[in-house]
């Protein structure tokens, strides 16, 4: 999937990588796609419950050997 | 939509009880939340400018693990826990058991009190202090931080009324 900025939050723990996401999309614009990858299992329901909250798209969630990547579009 | 918001009174002064308002205050503000921390009484020490006060004590704690944070695994699982009696009685038991959850806590991948207070304050998060306890405590405005208001009860009122979500901590 193409997208406009990467933010890695490998070996962060909550809340961190949804602050550091909600950062990030700060730098990009409406309707860029940010990628963040993840190794907090919490954050698959954290960014799912972030997504509905703040209207930011999450397109794809992927786990491959305890790295999980999403795919977020900006509001 | 109107703006949600959320209020929260921080009344704990210890290193484990400072992460609770922090981490719900920043993810608030991150969900677009408008949010406010009233501090007061030991929730005092949370914004002061040295953070160094922030212990945990494991003393008369028995929810609170006592692991090491090195050494091989087996080592890591050993709960050291010990009675309060010999806990009270070793002078820097508190200095030890802080400076080992501090290593646990970076070890784990989980801000810092400072990282996540600033990550309140680039967000936002109002701060309010207690006036009546910087009094009482015998505080002085230059013991805290920049960027706090100082107020009573009534100030905490005025937006904790209009609020979606408070909580006491």
């Amino acid at each position: 999937m193409e997208f406009s900025k990467e933010l890695d939050a490998r070996g962060l723990n909550c809340p961190l990588p949804i602050l550091r996401a909600k950062k990030a999309l700060g730098e990009v614009e409406s309707g860029q796609v940010l990628k963040i990858l993840s190794t907090d299992p919490g954050s698959v329901k954290d960014f799912a419950a972030f997504a509905k909250q703040t209207g930011n798209e999450l397109l794809s969630t992927a786990e491959a050997g305890g790295e999980f990547t999403f795919f977020m579009k900006k509001k | 939509m109107d703006t949600k918001k959320m209020a929260i009174i921080a009344t704990k002064g210890t290193l484990d009880w400072a992460y609770p308002p922090f981490i719900l205050a920043s993810t608030a503000a991150a969900l677009g939340y408008e949010t406010q921390i009233f501090f007061t009484f030991y929730g005092l020490q949370l914004v002061r400018k040295d953070l160094s006060v922030l212990k945990v004590s494991p003393l008369g704690n028995p929810g609170m693990p006592m692991k090491m944070p090195f050494g091989p695994k087996w080592f890591k699982s050993i709960n050291w826990n010990m009675p309060n009696a010999i806990q009270a009685v070793i002078p820097g038991y508190e200095n030890v058991a802080t400076a080992l959850m501090k290593q646990t806590i970076a070890n784990n991948g989980v801000a810092s009190i400072p990282e996540l207070r600033e990550l309140c304050q680039e967000a936002e998060v109002k701060f309010i202090a207690c006036q009546m306890t910087v009094e009482l405590f015998g505080f002085n405005h230059s013991d805290f931080i920049d960027g706090l208001e100082y107020g009573g009860a009534a100030t905490f009122f005025e937006f904790a009324g209009e609020t979606d979500i408070c909580l006491f901590i």
